[in-house]
């Protein structure tokens, strides 16, 4: 039965982590272009926002 | 007027020292679908100066649009856009507040209530295996008390909604919906956490979170279709005209705000122009497009002194009007009086799980306090029987209604926005279902609201060629027209020279020496000066002139659609602006054998009011500025994407494309709807009928709640999503 001491606590420490994360995303307007969010995630493009790709080592086409 | 357009709505958002202010402007861009567009409008906007970034929402068809330094004007925007093929318009300025589809608030409410009852379950589900095995009663408690911890504040929070509506609608000596949900939830708790301090097995706190979470998912999923619905409605209220050309005393032509214009102004009308207010013409001759107001297809030709209506559309131009009203003032305005007037009565609408809430939350009430009246008598003690009257208050929690219904709308709605059918108003779906009678406008609804060449024999290649040239310089619907003909003819424009346009008659130039004419009977000199049989002459030199007869077409599948609605029972009308003779004749071709022709917006409204008192259900479907007022009075309406403006604000539900097979696409999935909404409150029903009787007889423990009320909610849902996999039961 002790293990219910520490087995409770990090239940309900994950449990919260999931509402953090929701909460986060939620905050961070995710969830308000939920149709425009699907088509950015195929958008290869580099964004401003993103590091942009070191070409020499990596060009594109190539693997 | 400093800014070159009064178009600038951009507001200075929180200007940081040092840098540049930050202004965000927000656009409205209908024609974006996909991910390509969403990259393009947003590439093609950041690389003009000035602009920090452009983000597109796709669901909400809008870009937003930050800018550095002064608040820049929105044109070069427009223009950009128009450039790249997307159609973009200012949102007005109230609107521009929400973006998101989801209520963040409820949204947040609903993470903590699924936090709460995932994990409250999770204690729950131990607590009652423990029953059939060996947990200590200590353990138990332990369980209660942690259950407690988490169920007590996570209900304060999630359950407000619930709690302030309910509050509301007590104060003002009503029952909703929401106050057995609070009373149930309210008295579970209390109890629960009563019997947690005596230690006893009968706690709800799960039940009571488990509630919540899905009432809240519920009321999300509503709201996010009411705000589709207001989103879609705003994004069509930003096209309206808000500047016009006008010429001052000193001879200075300079744009002014539409609001700024008083009776007396003189205007300046380009072709093309829609007329902002009421006038009278004082220079020019033109013809008007004035199918918007009179839903008559001929243009009209005016001359000085004339009057003429805001609304309509310049054919020809330019030419001068001077104001006789102001816009607030104008024949629009009055249109939008008769509009309002016509839509208190659907305001007064009640939606279907609000009809089935004022006879369920009495019942539930009544159900409740019986239950702990009976076992108070019996002589059970009032624990238990508030105990049972609480499972009771419990079971009959309407998941159904709340969760059901939402999600139903949810799906058909989402079906109805994959065939091109947008829906404004949140209780269309319910009221189109209820149709029984269907009337439609002529021009621009059954047909497409523009003139084709009526092909005779009589026209001659040559003749085609040499008017076409010369109709290619005008805008008129019926030189475009003109022009389209000799394109299905394959047959190559020849362009005269020194084209000349006379206002209000016709277009002349010459081609080999000869004097060639594009106009009305009288500037083509015909010989029979019968001008209903054609609207349009051409004359080449000497030769007599050639009749070009005009006709309205209707949309490739008008007949296919009326044939369709008649399958299915819908008695069909027409209702038109037009005369008798060209409504006749498209009622015959489509096989309609009730039509009205010449009908004023007055005529149409009380025509529509007739049929309703008579008992019918109206589905009005129009496109005019004449249709506006009957689209308001109609049970529910549809205007094609084409339609003006003040029609789309009025319907119901605006549906893209050349087509008519929208409507019996949205009247069956209005249908299905209901029909899905009906079978999810008979399974609601169906689990009330078996467990409110164990609720009653004091046989329901928590654990069968919980069981119950997840598996009803789970069962109505799923009922819901099964129209979104369904296809074969709509055409489309």
């Amino acid at each position: 039965m002790t293990a219910l001491a520490w087995l409770v606590p990090i239940a309900l420490f994950l449990g919260a982590l999931g509402l953090a994360g929701f909460l986060w995303a939620l905050k961070s307007g995710q969830y308000e272009d939920l149709d425009g969010a699907g088509w950015r995630a195929l958008d290869d493009s580099a964004e401003q926002t993103l590091p942009t790709r070191d070409e020499t080592k990596n060009p594109p086409g190539l693997p | 007027m400093a800014h070159a357009l009064n178009l600038d709505i951009a507001a200075p958002i929180a200007p940081t020292a040092g840098a540049a202010p930050v202004h965000e402007v927000v656009l409205v861009v209908d024609n974006m679908h996909c991910g390509n567009c969403m990259r393009t409008v947003e590439q093609a906007l950041e690389r003009l100066p000035h602009v920090e970034s452009a983000r597109v929402n796709l669901s909400a068809k809008r870009v937003s649009i930050r800018t550095r330094g002064a608040a820049s004007a929105i044109e070069p925007f427009i223009v950009t856009l128009a450039d790249k093929g997307f159609q973009a318009k200012p949102l007005v300025e109230a609107a521009a507040q929400r973006t998101g589809m989801f209520d963040a608030n409820l949204l947040r409410r609903l993470g903590v209530a699924g936090f709460a009852a995932a994990n409250i379950m999770l204690m729950s589900v131990a607590v009652w295996s423990g029953h059939a095995g060996d947990m200590p009663a200590s353990l138990q408690t332990l369980f209660h008390w942690l259950s407690a911890l988490i169920a007590v504040p996570a209900i304060a929070y999630a359950g407000t909604p619930f709690f302030a509506s309910a509050r509301q609608a007590l104060a003002a000596g009503r029952l909703n919906m929401d106050v057995p949900i609070s009373l149930g939830v309210l008295l579970a708790t209390a109890m629960s956490l009563f019997q947690t301090v005596r230690g006893s097995e009968q706690v709800y706190f799960d039940a009571a979170v488990t509630l919540l979470f899905f009432l809240l998912a519920g009321r999300g999923l509503d709201q996010a279709m009411r705000a589709r619905a207001a989103s879609a409605a705003e994004n069509l209220l930003g096209r309206r005209a808000s500047t016009a050309t006008a010429k001052f005393a000193d001879g200075s032509i300079r744009p002014v705000d539409v609001s700024a214009i008083v009776p007396g102004m003189r205007l300046v009308v380009a072709a093309g122009d829609e007329l902002p207010v009421d006038g009278r013409l004082v220079a020019g001759g033109a013809s008007l497009d004035e199918g918007i107001i009179t839903g008559e297809s001929k243009p009209r030709q005016v001359g000085v002194s004339d009057i003429v209506h805001a609304g309509t559309i310049a054919l020809s131009g330019p030419f001068e009007i001077e104001a006789i009203a102001v816009a607030d003032n104008s024949l629009l305005r009055e249109i939008a009086r008769l509009m309002q007037t016509a839509e208190q009565a659907r305001g007064r609408y009640v939606r279907l799980a609000d009809r089935a809430a004022r006879l369920y939350a009495p019942m539930v009430h009544i159900l409740g306090a019986a239950t702990f009246i009976w076992w108070l008598l019996a002589g059970a003690g009032w624990e238990a029987a508030l105990t049972s009257a609480i499972a009771v208050l419990i079971i009959t929690c309407p998941c159904a209604l709340a969760l059901a219904v939402p999600a139903v709308q949810v799906v058909a709605t989402s079906r109805l926005f994959r065939n091109g059918i947008v829906l404004k108003t949140a209780d269309a779906l319910e009221r189109l279902a209820e149709i029984d009678t269907v009337v439609l406008d002529k021009t621009g609804t059954l047909t497409l609201g523009r003139p084709e060449l009526l092909e005779t024999a009589a026209i001659t290649d040559a003749d085609l060629a040499c008017a076409a040239g010369l109709a290619v310089q005008s805008r008129h619907p019926y030189a475009k027209a003109i022009v389209g003909a000799a394109q299905r003819r394959d047959v190559k424009s020849r362009v005269p020279e020194d084209v000349i346009e006379h206002a209000g008659a016709g277009l002349e130039g010459h081609s080999g020496g000869d004097a060639v004419r594009l106009g009305s009977a009288m500037f083509c000199d015909a010989v029979d000066r019968d001008t209903d049989r054609a609207p349009l002459w051409f004359r080449c030199g000497n030769q007599p002139a050639v009749a070009l007869p005009m006709t309205d077409q209707l949309r490739s599948d008008a007949s296919a659609t009326i044939r369709a609605l008649q399958a299915n029972g819908y008695a069909i009308e027409i209702l038109s602006g037009d005369n008798a003779q060209e409504v006749s004749t498209a009622a015959r071709t489509t096989g309609i054998a009730q039509w009205l022709a010449a009908q004023r917006p007055e005529q149409k409204i009380a025509r529509i009011d007739a049929l309703q008192s008579a008992g019918h259900r109206v589905l009005m479907v129009g496109d005019g500025l004449n249709d506006a007022p009957a689209l308001s009075a109609g049970h529910a309406s549809l205007s094609p994407s084409t339609a003006t403006d003040i029609s789309q604000m009025a319907a119901d539900a605006v549906f893209q494309g050349e087509r008519l097979a929208p409507i019996v696409t949205s009247l069956a999935i209005a249908k299905m709807a209901r029909r899905r909404s009906l079978q999810n409150f008979a399974i609601a029903l169906g689990y009330n009928v078996l467990f409110v009787p164990l609720a009653m007889a004091g046989h329901v423990t928590p654990l069968i709640a919980a069981v119950a009320m997840s598996a009803s909610s789970i069962a109505v849902t799923l009922n819901a999503l099964r129209m979104s996999i369904k296809t074969q039961e709509v055409p489309s």
